[in-house]
């Protein structure tokens, strides 16, 4: 599904270079649900934006659904995108469109005709618990409603993997439970979905398969994997 | 294909409306950007229709000997008509002279009693030479002084008048040179400015064509709406600027018609109205498609 195979990661900034990951390898297989753990600055954060190809390895290959990723050129690359879905800890909305708008942006960039955006995004919006909410801005939205309709919107093309970077990082407990949960939902229904976070409590709740970073490297990778950082 | 123009459109109007204050402000200044340039078109006009009332007053005259027959005269004129550089040559017989003289001066009683006193008619008949170019007057000087009818002539009135042609066409040549550097530079200035202005916009929305990429729109899925946004401004800023020039030139065509007596600014821009409209449309409309084209690809990297 996913695959690392020996990549590493150096930021260039003003001549400085400085290491982000350091020889990673792992791979994740279709249906997992994954969570990404680390201090800030461990590489958590890269690894997402390696994946949806914000940014590109220094070193190695990376394959995401039998493309490798570093190869797709920039008019292939929302294609990939289409397949993989986002949320971030800042909701990453269009803040001058509705919650509606927002997901069916997902559907018409993909160029689906106008007959499954009519049928899927109140569907989608249904599922994250938003039906009544469809109209509304963003800036009239609750924190954890701004995630929901994230997720709706990243689920909407029916992605192989959802990437959650922190979907947490911004909300209250009780907002923090529903997320997950959700994120428990979709994986249920078949899609890998990894999750990058520093809330140990959710990671250990979860009971899932934990990978561990420090310093860019994988410091542990456990099937039923518990937060432990020293 | 056209599900997905039809998508940009959409979200184009959409956008532009829902824009508020930026979409106001951007069209301000594309709306004085497309004053200059329509300013730059009526002082283009004006300035020509300026020259060339001047240049059509500059003539030359060769008077002839009171002697010398019609005949004659009028194979000179033919002889004269013959040269690249001549436009038109009026004969004014004796007769002629004398009627416009008489018209000329019909208020002042002692001239017109010398005129009677004198019982004959004592003007000389002339040729009246126009000349397609100012500075092609000397050439027509030199050819009358060295031409076989040199004789018959009394005076030609490129020799009094040679000092103000030449400064006439200095100055009408300078103007043009003037004219089309001011051209050049305010284009260029509005141009800037409006790019400028376009490209603060784009940069506002930085963060939503971030997401978009990363939601898995193409390129051109991103920047069409901005385009058509752009194309909105140039629309709505050439309107505005076409019906601010209906009363300014209105209320200045009289003041126009006091310097340049053969141009009505209000019936100009009434009759070439399609055409002026046409031009600033077009100029806004190709503004704002570059700007915004140009403004968003720096975004697009992703």
């Amino acid at each position: 599904m996913i695959n690392f195979q020996g990549v590493s990661k150096n930021y260039k900034n003003n001549g400085h270079s400085s290491v982000a990951l350091e020889d990673i390898d792992f791979s994740i297989e279709p249906k997992e649900f994954i969570s990404l753990v680390g201090k800030s600055g461990a590489g958590k954060s890269t690894i997402v934006k390696l994946i949806i190809g914000e940014e590109k390895p220094t070193k190695g290959k990376i394959i995401v659904s039998s493309h490798d990723i570093s190869k797709l050129n920039s008019s292939q690359m929302p294609h990939l995108r289409r397949h993989i879905g986002v949320i971030f800890q800042d909701f990453s909305l269009l803040n001058n469109k509705t919650a509606y708008e927002n997901v069916a942006f997902a559907l018409e960039a993909a160029g689906r005709p106008q007959i499954e955006i009519d049928e899927f995004v109140p569907q989608a919006l249904e599922m994250v618990g938003l039906a009544n909410k469809m109209n509304n801005f963003p800036k009239e939205l609750s924190g954890g409603e701004k995630q929901r309709v994230a997720i709706a919107r990243a689920m909407i093309n029916h992605p192989d993997v959802l990437i959650a970077d922190e979907p947490t990082g911004n909300l209250d407990p009780a907002n923090t439970s529903e997320i997950i949960k959700l994120l428990l939902k979709i994986n249920e229904l078949g899609t890998v979905v990894i999750l990058a976070t520093h809330n140990k409590e959710i990671v250990d709740d979860l009971k899932k398969r934990v990978i561990t970073l420090e310093n860019g490297k994988i410091i542990r990778d456990e099937k039923n994997g518990k937060y432990i950082l020293d | 294909m056209f599900t997905t123009l039809s998508r940009i459109i959409k979200y184009g109007i959409v956008g532009f409306w829902r824009s508020g204050l930026i979409s106001v402000a951007t069209i301000v200044v594309m709306f004085l950007a497309i004053m200059v340039f329509q300013n730059l078109i009526l002082f283009n006009v004006l300035a020509k229709s300026a020259l060339d009332s001047i240049q059509n007053k500059i003539d030359i005259s060769v008077y002839f000997n009171v002697d010398t027959s019609e005949d004659n005269i009028l194979k000179i004129k033919n002889e004269l008509e013959g040269l690249v550089e001549v436009k038109n040559i009026e004969y004014i017989s004796k007769s002629k002279a004398f009627e416009i003289f008489q018209s000329r001066h019909k208020e002042e009683e002692i001239i017109s009693q010398a005129l009677e006193e004198l019982g004959e008619n004592p003007l000389a008949a002339s040729l009246n030479i126009k000349a397609y170019n100012p500075s092609d007057y000397s050439a027509i000087n030199s050819y009358i002084n060295t031409a076989a009818f040199k004789n018959l002539i009394y005076k030609v009135s490129y020799a009094q008048n040679s000092l103000v042609i030449e400064r006439l066409t200095k100055i009408m040549d300078t103007a043009k040179q003037f004219g089309a550097v001011l051209t050049f530079v305010l284009s260029l200035v509005a141009i800037l400015i409006t790019f400028n202005t376009i490209r603060l916009a784009i940069y506002s929305y930085r963060d939503e064509i971030n997401i978009m990429k990363l939601v898995g729109a193409s390129n051109a899925f991103i920047q069409g709406p901005y385009v058509v946004e752009g194309i909105i401004y140039g629309i709505i800023a050439a309107t505005l600027g076409f019906f601010i020039l209906l009363p300014l030139s209105y209320f200045a065509s009289p003041y126009v018609e006091i310097f340049i007596p053969d141009m009505n600014l209000w019936t100009y821009v009434i009759s070439n109205a399609l055409t002026l409209f046409g031009y600033q449309a077009f100029f806004g409309i190709i503004l704002g498609i570059i700007s915004s084209s140009i403004a968003i690809r720096k975004y697009l990297k992703v």
